[in-house]
């Protein structure tokens, strides 16, 4: 590996990423999956930071989910997306930052089709207008949230309680970073990195202290896919992409996972249980533990020193605490699956051979 | 006193056009701004379909060329039109006056980093066809020298036929320099599975499909109709590669020790910036721009400008020899008149 190679890529993908005052959109399925992600995005940009991020109680799914399933037409989204760009100038901003991939890659492909093809976009405009009354301004920036992280990620360095570094060996914790597909493979200027090396976690992951591994299948699918495993038939392949890269990862013994995707972190976690049920296997670098997968706000929120179940680690299916251990980071085992109000929330059923805490 | 003719380019195409000149009477004066001549081909090892040597035939073209003024390690400052013929001026300061000025400047080699995913300049074992060349004739490489071989890759059209590339042209020799190559690395590594990954074989030379049916029967080379979409790095250094193997309508994946993009001929930019100095146009290829492309290759739209070789287009070396004298022969007959 030349690492001054991908440096060089790196510096040819930079994109412009305003300082302040973002239209913020959250993801259909992130607060299911990672609860506590968004929140800590908003805490973490609003609180720690002091920017400005708004959010409108009115914005809707963007409609990438069943675009992408091939179950919408084209126009229909535009026209959600259309609606949402109107929701973002009414509440007088520019800048537009959406949690989800698919959603900024949504966002992408309709700015792009309407810039290619200007009579789409009069068209959608005026099925915006007949159908809710609404005009909008194109965003003058779009950003993924992980774009917003990326470029204050050395503030939050600076402000760190704990960083990706192994207490007992003072050795960087070896981290497999994965990029969800429709941030960088669409339209891979739109990207940190572009499409083949993408940088936007791995400065992130280098800010912070840790060493990013690359290995042979980094690009390939998480196993998601839509279409892989919305439709039922399909689930086989999804399993079977996410188990082609674990397998490849193996050799690296990674530490942890990052991504900056709704359905990633949720596949590469869950498929991990389905590969120890069916196969009695685990990964990472002691047995029985797995590699536990995080999103990028999780790690950013791990390093700013917030409380691991308040970040909703609670709920990940490879249990956090061996790398919590690692670094360092004090956690209390018995509010473990206590939730708001103490509320028990019970425990996951776990493999034999996949160790619970 | 002997006219003189400024010749931009020391490649084969400016040797062979100044050998010519020679004869034919002129004063043929080379601009090269490398410090040597004989251009790309000076840097090849052996030339296909014969695997002659390629030193041999630079030293015997250079040798031909005693009476020639060479300047080199020397570019064009810059280039006026007089009322009869152009004024040169060289970096070293150097004037000339001349009637008629052969451009020869060449190609340039595709950058095979543009191809991200072929992961050149990022993985160690990713090299170049000039790489492996360098390596033939020095022996000296670190990618190869004492590394065990088994498998080897072979990509053709790197940056060739390539419309995400910027490039639509096939450059002609990367399907026989694969071949060439190939068997060049079989020899030296006998044991070794090659494989040559290619969208067509464009095999239009004399004696170039004999080559390559050669390569099949004798040295046991596979050829694979796919492209490659991606290059990663395992944890021993190995390179594991994905491609689509068309005829079997299958994906393929191939753990390999080396491999070999074949760069592309692209438009040399110093040819870019002469064409500028005169006006001469660019053709849709971004190669200059002859008068016919049929029937007046050699020469330009501009009184006095002459083409040859590879400026105007990716060419074999038998074919940019070839031009280089029918551009001396219009440069003759121009002058004559």
């Amino acid at each position: 590996m030349i690492y001054e190679g991908k440096q060089k890529i790196w510096a040819d993908y930079q994109k412009e990423i305003p300082d302040d005052h973002w239209y913020f959109v959250r993801s259909c399925i992130r607060q299911n999956f990672f609860p506590a992600s968004e929140k800590y995005f908003t805490e973490i940009t609003k609180n720690v930071l002091g920017k400005d991020i708004y959010e409108s109680p009115h914005h809707t799914t963007c409609g990438g989910i069943a675009y992408h399933c091939d179950t919408i037409p084209q126009e229909t989204v535009m026209t959600i997306v259309a609606r949402q760009f109107a929701l973002m100038t009414e509440a007088g901003y520019e800048n537009y930052a959406a949690s989800c991939i698919t959603s900024f890659g949504n966002y992408i492909e309709t700015l792009e089709s309407w810039h290619e093809f200007p009579e789409l976009e009069a068209k959608i405009r005026d099925y915006l207008w007949k159908a809710c009354r609404k005009e909008f301004n194109k965003p003058k920036y779009v950003a993924h949230s992980s774009d917003l992280i990326y470029k204050f990620r050395n503030e939050i360095a600076s402000r760190a309680k704990f960083r990706l570094v192994n207490k007992e060996t003072g050795e960087p914790l070896r981290v497999v970073e994965h990029i969800g597909c429709h941030y960088n493979k669409m339209f891979p200027s739109k990207g940190v990195g572009g499409a083949e090396y993408p940088y936007v976690l791995c400065g992130m992951v280098e800010s912070w202290g840790g060493q990013i591994i690359d290995y042979p299948e980094r690009r390939h699918c998480c196993g998601y896919g839509f279409r892989q495993y919305h439709v039922q038939a399909n689930r086989g392949y999804s399993f079977s992409n996410t188990h082609k890269k674990f397998e490849s990862m193996e050799p690296y013994k990674p530490d942890m996972i990052i991504t900056n995707c709704p359905g990633c972190p949720y596949f590469l976690d869950r498929w991990q249980y389905v590969t120890a049920e069916t196969e009695g296997k685990t990964y990472g670098d002691k047995p029985g533990q797995g590699i536990p997968v995080f999103t990028y706000e999780e790690v950013a929120g791990l390093v700013l020193g917030y409380d691991p179940w308040d970040l909703g680690l609670q709920l990940h299916q490879v249990a956090v605490e061996p790398l919590l251990d690692k670094i360092g980071i004090p956690y209390d085992p018995a509010s473990k699956y206590l939730g708001v109000n103490k509320k028990d929330l019970g425990r996951p059923v776990l493999p034999e051979c996949m160790t619970c805490f | 006193m002997k006219e003189n003719v400024v010749i931009i380019g020391g490649g084969i195409a400016g040797i062979e056009a100044a050998k010519q000149l020679l004869l034919l009477g002129y004063s043929p004066i080379i601009v090269e701004k490398q410090d040597h001549l004989g251009g790309h081909v000076a840097e090849w090892h052996k030339l296909f379909p014969d695997m002659t040597p390629a030193k041999e035939i630079v030293d015997q073209m250079t040798s031909e060329i005693g009476g020639a003024n060479v300047f080199l390690e020397t570019t064009v400052s810059s280039l006026n039109r007089l009322s009869n013929g152009y004024s040169v001026v060289l970096s070293n300061g150097i004037a000339i006056v001349c009637r008629a000025i052969l451009i020869a400047t060449g190609f340039h080699l595709f950058d095979a980093e543009k191809k991200e995913e072929y992961g050149y300049g990022v993985y160690n074992q990713v090299i170049t066809n000039r790489d492996l060349e360098h390596w033939f004739n020095s022996g000296k490489d670190v990618r190869i020298d004492g590394r065990e071989m088994k498998k080897i890759g072979f990509v053709h059209c790197v940056g060739s036929r390539d419309l995400k590339a910027g490039n639509s042209q096939c450059s002609k020799v990367c399907c026989v320099t694969a071949i060439k190559q190939a068997i060049e690395m079989k020899e030296k590594f006998p044991d070794a599975e090659i494989y040559c990954f290619y969208m067509d074989l464009r095999l239009f030379g004399k004696k170039y499909e004999d080559f390559y049916i050669n390569a099949q029967k004798d040295y046991g080379i596979h050829f694979i109709r796919g492209r490659v979409s991606e290059v990663g790095e395992k944890i021993d250094g190995s390179l594991q590669v994905k491609a689509e193997d068309t005829l079997s309508g299958k994906p393929l994946k191939v753990t390999l020790d080396l491999l070999v993009l074949m760069a592309g001929m692209v438009c040399n930019p110093r040819t870019t910036e002469i064409a500028r100095m005169i006006h001469a146009d660019i053709d849709t290829d971004g190669f200059l721009r002859s008068r016919n492309n049929i029937y007046n290759i050699m020469e330009s739209d501009r009184p006095g400008i002459f083409l040859a070789g590879t400026c105007t287009g990716t060419k074999t070396v038998p074919e940019t020899v070839a031009e280089a004298r029918a551009a001396v022969l219009s440069i003759h007959n121009y002058l004559s008149r």
